[in-house]
């Protein structure tokens, strides 16, 4: 089933193009990473999504129109937009009857059980928490939610890294079941790259870079090269070329595997490096184009 | 369940509104805190003012033209009165930040991400200054008549005639009556007000309380200024205050006040086209501030 279909997906500000006819296709049990520099328009791709934000193009989430349908496509979505989003007013006890009042697939003795396992008092207020334990409250709430599509705006943003893993942790273990669909957005990349089953790379309100992680994996090679390999390295047309202690590390697109192997140590990029590379590799003629 | 298919729909329809309101009560504790002090100060006063009750009452009743009506209502009407103000002025700064706020502190994010209309949501906080608030005030002006009837009762224990004028006069069933009654009218009276802070409050990016108060005054001026005259600024002074002269027999000067039921007037009421036109404008507001909150997103 498709959780998400765009075709020409538009949005404008004034005279910036924040969305610039996106064509996106997110399929039932993927967990979607989009990657992109500030100002790409990746929130504003998922504000569209949200029903958040009034689009041109065609979108459809989940068979709905999401800025005609906002409150009944949210039965079937959860989004956490931002951390600190909860309101500072709001005590635990009551945040979980709000939910449980106005949300017809929310599970709350799952909710309970989720904050059985962190130091969250029910009598507390959301400014008594710290910004780590509103995370685990939101993250509680929303995961006691039977929902299809739960989408992550920089969910981990501002944390310290043992609730960044434990976040992602809890999400995998606890949450995911290969009949949900999660899309994310974040600067940690490197920390969702064996999350994700896809990856999409946007830039200038365009997707520059669109595959599986298996694909991925296939695609992008990165191989140590030792200088005797060097000249040799080079001559196959690596996509990036970067020094660390000396040595340099080469990234191929659609290389090929033995012949690399032959020149230096070849194992998977991290998606950072990646990024970089593509971003770097398109920046000049694409941007010229853009503008 | 399964028995009545149509009745967990309605459930449904319904159960976002509720928990919606109960959502704004506990987000804003003014709204019975407020009327409460002001009602526990007063009360207090006027405890204090009751032990001198029985000296003032029969120097009253000793005079030839015995008026003792207004020595035993005047502390029913000024609690009466002044908890109304104080609700009043809650429910205006209550709707200015009711749909900024959320805005503000970016829980707008997290209110969305439910499945919650924006309809039901601005509903819910109009329900506040035209339902909840005057329930509240009904509740605790009752049960602070309660108290003075009470105490004025105790320390006039014993004192015949002055007992006698203070059951006579403090219309103790009347007096609930009309109270329901006016507060009815202020609610529909007060409606189209009411939709236009809440719809200033989605719009303004900030000071919504200058962007709702200071264009009326910038009109009033201007036609005072511009053509010598004063239509505007009469008419916005009956919008606030036009429910008393039309629910309400005017008060004759120097004429014995009527009793609170026989100073009702439904039908004249019923009958303002003011009323039903001021009903319509709050609607149109309504509908504006729900298109504004769909729009609108943190500041």
């Amino acid at each position: 089933m498709t959780v998400v279909e765009a075709r020409g997906l538009r949005k404008t500000f004034g005279t910036t193009t924040a969305l610039d006819g996106i064509d996106l296709r997110v399929e039932e049990g993927r967990i979607l990473g989009l990657i992109g520099p500030n100002g790409a328009g990746k929130t504003t791709a998922l504000n569209a999504i949200l029903g958040l934000t009034p689009y041109q193009g065609e979108l459809k989430v989940l068979g709905r129109d999401p800025w005609t349908e906002r409150d009944a496509l949210m039965r079937d979505v959860c989004f956490i937009a931002d951390v600190a989003v909860l309101p500072r007013w709001l005590r635990v006890a009551h945040a979980l009857d709000y939910v449980a009042g106005v949300h017809p697939r929310f599970d709350r003795a799952k909710a309970e059980a989720l904050l059985a396992r962190t130091d969250i008092k029910r009598t507390s207020k959301v400014r008594e928490l710290s910004k780590g334990m509103v995370t685990q409250l939101h993250l509680a709430l929303v995961m006691a939610i039977d929902a299809q599509l739960l989408v992550l705006d920089e969910p981990t943003l501002g944390l310290d890294i043992l609730y960044r893993k434990q976040f992602y942790d809890s999400l995998l273990n606890d949450y995911f079941d290969r009949t949900r669909t999660i899309v994310v957005t974040t600067h940690q990349v490197e920390e969702i790259q064996h999350v994700l089953t896809d990856l999409m790379f946007i830039n200038h309100g365009r997707i520059v870079l669109e595959c599986t992680m298996d694909a991925f994996e296939s695609r992008y090679l990165e191989v140590l090269v030792p200088p005797e390999h060097l000249a040799a390295a080079q001559a196959l047309g690596p996509i990036h070329e970067r020094q660390l202690f000396g040595r340099s590390i080469l990234l191929f697109e659609n290389g090929d595997r033995p012949q690399l192997a032959a020149l230096g140590d070849v194992r998977t990029p991290s998606i950072a490096d990646v990024f970089v590379a593509v971003m770097g590799h398109r920046a000049g003629p694409g941007e010229g184009g853009a503008q | 369940m399964t028995t009545t298919p149509a009745a967990p729909a309605v459930l449904r329809a319904t159960r976002p509104l509720y928990w919606s309101v109960r959502r704004e009560l506990w987000e804003n504790k003014s709204i019975y805190v407020a009327p409460l002090a002001a009602a526990a100060v007063l009360l207090f006063g006027f405890a204090i003012r009751t032990i001198t009750l029985p000296r003032r009452l029969e120097a009253v009743l000793a005079l030839e033209t015995a008026r003792p009506r207004a020595v035993v209502t005047t502390p029913f009407n000024v609690i009466a009165g002044l908890v109304f103000i104080t609700a009043f002025v809650v429910a205006v700064f209550y709707c200015l930040d009711a749909l900024h706020g959320e805005r503000r502190d970016r829980s707008i994010l997290f209110w969305k991400s439910l499945p919650v209309s924006d309809l039901t949501t601005v509903v819910s906080k109009l329900v506040v200054p035209l339902v909840v608030l005057p329930l509240v005030v009904f509740a605790i002006v009752l049960a602070a008549h309660l108290v003075i009837l009470t105490l004025s009762t105790l320390v006039l224990l014993g004192r015949g005639p002055a007992l006698a004028a203070l059951w006579t006069h403090v219309k103790f069933i009347q007096m609930p009556v009309a109270m329901f009654y006016a507060l009815t009218a202020i609610s529909l009276w007060h409606a189209p007000l009411y939709g236009w802070l809440l719809l200033v409050s989605g719009w303004a990016r900030r000071s919504p309380f200058l962007w709702a108060v200071l264009p009326p005054i910038a009109i009033a001026v201007f036609e005072r200024i511009a053509f010598g005259s004063t239509h505007f600024g009469r008419w916005l002074g009956y919008r606030m205050v036009g429910w008393f002269t039309q629910a309400f027999v005017p008060h004759v000067k120097g004429a014995e006040p009527l009793e609170p039921l026989a100073a009702m007037t439904p039908l004249k009421f019923l009958a303002t086209p003011g009323l039903w036109a001021g009903l319509l404008f709050a609607a149109l507001l309504v509908f504006a501030a729900v298109r504004v909150r769909r729009y609108r997103e943190p500041i």
